[in-house]
């Protein structure tokens, strides 16, 4: 159930970028797009009644494997959390020198390359 | 060793970044210096097949890098195209400012594509994607004109979207199988088959990869991203990108990972066979040479996959002697084109004319890529589409053989045409400041032409027996990993 | 002649506040950093957070008041500096005979576990990730806030290149 309410994120970030006519509210759709792929991945790795993936002194291993979730999915959203935020800098430079060369943020006016 | 694949073209980058500020000639030679210990470091991974342990923690626990037949080959290919393009650009980009952030954003891409043909884990090799992704994305957009950053806007939003539909395909495969090693997950999908969340993965798979490679329903980005960008990026944008993070990995996927049966390759076969045929005919029309090429480019990816949907041992061999073909012809188109651009201010087509004359190595290499693209023997092109269209037979598929046919005569129909206008005409007064090509630049396109010849020349006298079948076969008859 | 607006800062208030706020914020960056083998943090949230104190000091003072303190070619070179550590203790790994890429090269004795100078080589990652992460976000911040937004339209542009 609750992975469809992620998908539900993805498509409403992915309508954000398909309808969308200014450059920056398309980012925003990417950057919801990419939040709800994240959800998902972390969703992904929960056990009910799991731990926290932190091992304090005194933490049996065997118990800690049997108890926590799982902290793989956590390390991979952190690295796409990264990775995230680079094509967003990149982007959002994009639109504001798009900004400069054309005089508009309305991406049905930005098209020069036809054909 | 294999670790050098990465690391050195990711520290070269920094330091240029940190000691080239304002020193283009330091940066020329870094950068050009680390581009040809790859390419010599690459031929020496032949033959050799290595899994490689990050950091000493074995295989579960730990990510892996390997090495076996089909990475090196594609490592010779990345390797040797982004020394011709480094050696290119050393006069190109003279200019634009900031060559140093120029070179370190070219060694993050080569850093990029070699991680992505070395990763052993399916993460991994997403990281490896984007990092060359998001070095494209501002590659593109390098000179900062109207087309350039329309065009470099237009990638960035497309290929996140791919980006993120991989991811998804990440997460299923994680959620299914418990393990992101591919050789872990292909033995734990020979233990369960291909349920629907596997199912699901793989589609997600497909068209995030298919947008990469820019097979037809997903191609709107590449003939605004690869005529607008900088000539060597071009260069190596339609020459390795595409094939590296979008075929190779498709058939990594498909093949090594996931198994699939003849069944669920028709849709890579549809796909290559769309794309062979909308990427000839748009390219017919067109009068920009580099958005032509662009087009062309869309084509024979579409070669290459129909090779490779056929799933047959001849097919593999044909599609990936394409791929290294393509590499190396469509890498001297685009570098040729940038040169007829430096020396007439204009892509234009019908402006154009009568090259041979005032520049003459472009206008040899140039008709040494045509004839090699539009697939005349004795060049390379010819064998490998031969092979495909073998294949094709075959597998019993004889329309798709006729058809592979017929786009290899429009093929050769533009490629004329290009030859035509913008070499052997009558010449139009047009030539700016340059007078003879730059020896840097004939030295690049040079040694891709010697390239092809010799590729050619491989199938000839049989030497292709090492490099290329042994790859072939590794990714066909190997559903999981030998190592 | 009118004051520039995006240099004057914010009022007195915001002024003083961010400039108590300013340490502690970079305190606590550093502390996520340093502590990353054993509380949840590490390289990029404390490079994050160090960032942000940066930038808190930008937006209240005015942006000369920020980037006399961390200027654009020291942040430059403080970040290629940053990831060159990293790379470098990486590297360190291939050193020994039994060594790999990435290889946790500083033996932790078991009774050290849970402290501080406990984790081997992940201390000097992260203190490398930490200062690449936060001088590029602040570089990337400076740099986009920079942008006057001029209309530039191609008639009045010639020379695009």
């Amino acid at each position: 159930m609750i992975y469809s309410l992620c998908l539900l994120l993805i498509l409403v970030g992915l309508y954000g970028v398909i309808v969308s006519r200014h450059t920056l509210k398309i980012v925003i759709g990417l950057v919801i797009m990419e939040h709800g792929v994240h959800l998902l991945l972390i969703l992904i790795g929960y056990r009910a009644g799991g731990q926290p993936p932190i091992v304090d002194p005194g933490t049996l291993p065997a118990l800690f494997a049997g108890q926590s979730v799982d902290p793989l999915p956590q390390a991979l959203v952190l690295t796409s959390i990264v990775i995230g935020l680079g094509v967003l800098a990149l982007l959002v430079a994009l639109c504001v020198r798009l900004y400069e060369r054309y005089g508009t943020f309305d991406v049905t006016e930005i098209k020069r390359l036809r054909g | 060793m294999l670790v050098l694949f990465i690391a050195l073209p990711l520290a070269m980058a920094l330091l240029i970044l940190l000691l080239a500020r304002s020193r283009p000639a330091l940066s020329d030679w870094l950068a050009n210096l680390t581009l040809l210990t790859l390419a010599v470091l690459s031929f020496y991974s032949i033959g050799s097949s290595e899994l490689y342990h990050m950091g000493g923690w074995v295989t579960p626990l730990g990510i892996d890098l390997r090495l076996d037949p089909l990475a090196s080959l594609l490592l010779i290919v990345v390797n040797v195209v982004s020394l011709a393009a480094g050696l290119y650009s050393v006069e190109y980009m003279r200019s634009y400012t900031a060559k140093d952030h120029y070179y370190g954003l070219f060694l993050l891409l080569v850093t990029g594509m070699n991680g992505v043909i070395l990763a052993g884990d399916l993460f991994n090799l997403y990281v490896f994607l984007e990092v060359a992704a998001i070095a494209s994305y501002a590659l593109v957009a390098f000179g900062c004109a109207h087309e350039e950053l329309e065009a470099s806007f237009k990638y960035a939003v497309l290929g996140t979207v791919s980006s993120t539909i991989i991811l998804i395909g990440v997460a299923l495969v994680y959620a299914v199988t418990g393990t992101l090693n591919m050789a872990h997950i292909a033995a734990r999908i020979s233990e369960i088959g291909m349920t629907s969340p596997l199912l699901l993965a793989f589609g997600l798979f497909i068209c995030g990869f298919s947008l990469k490679a820019a097979l037809v329903p997903f191609h709107a980005w590449l003939p605004d991203a690869h005529p607008s960008a900088p000539a060597p990026v071009s260069a190596m944008l339609s020459g390795v990108l595409i094939k590296a993070i979008g075929i190779y990995v498709l058939a990594r996927l498909v093949f090594n990972v996931f198994g699939i049966g003849h069944g669920e390759l028709t849709v890579l076969r549809w796909l290559g066979i769309i794309s062979m045929v909308v990427g000839a005919l748009l390219a017919a029309g067109q009068s920009d040479i580099k958005r032509l090429f662009a087009y062309s480019s869309i084509s024979q990816v579409g070669f290459i996959a129909l090779g490779l949907g056929l799933g047959t041992p001849l097919g593999m061999i044909g599609a990936l002697y394409h791929l290294v073909n393509h590499a190396v012809f469509k890498s001297l188109l685009f570098l040729n084109a940038g040169v007829v651009e430096n020396a007439t201010g204009t892509r234009n087509l019908d402006e154009l004319g009568g090259l041979n004359k005032t520049l003459p190595v472009t206008g040899v290499t140039s008709m040494v890529g045509s004839l090699s693209i539009a697939g005349i023997p004795p060049f390379n092109g010819f064998w490998s589409k031969l092979l495909i269209i073998l294949a094709c037979v075959e597998a019993g598929f004889l329309w798709a053989a006729v058809v592979a046919v017929a786009v290899s005569v429009v093929t050769l129909v533009y490629q004329l045409k290009v030859q035509r206008h913008a070499f052997f005409s009558d010449p139009k007064d047009l030539l700016t400041s340059w007078t003879k090509e730059p020896p840097l630049m004939s030295l690049a396109m040079a040694v891709l032409a010697l390239g092809c010849i010799a590729l050619s020349l491989l199938v000839i006298t049989g030497l292709k027996t090492p490099y290329l079948i042994s790859a072939a076969q590794e990714t066909l008859m190997r559903f999981g990993f030998g190592l | 002649m009118k004051p520039d607006p995006h240099n004057k800062g914010m009022s007195v208030i915001v002024k003083t506040v961010a400039r108590w706020l300013k340490g502690l914020i970079l305190l606590y960056g550093i502390y996520l950093v340093l502590y990353g083998h054993m509380t949840p943090g590490g390289g990029f949230a404390g490079g994050v957070v160090i960032a942000c104190a940066f930038v808190l000091m930008t937006l209240a003072a005015g942006e000369d008041q920020g980037l006399s303190f961390f200027p654009k070619a020291v942040s430059s070179t403080v970040d290629s500096i940053g990831l060159l550590v990293f790379l470098a203790v990486a590297w360190v790994g291939t050193w020994w005979a039994s060594g790999a890429f990435f290889k946790n090269v500083i033996d932790t004795p078991q009774q050290s576990y849970f402290s501080l100078f406990s984790g081997g080589t992940i201390p000097i990652s992260n203190i490398g990730l930490g200062l690449k992460v936060g001088s590029s976000l602040f570089l990337v911040f400076t740099v986009l806030a920079a942008f006057r937004l001029i209309k530039n339209i191609d008639s009045k542009d010639e020379d695009t290149k």
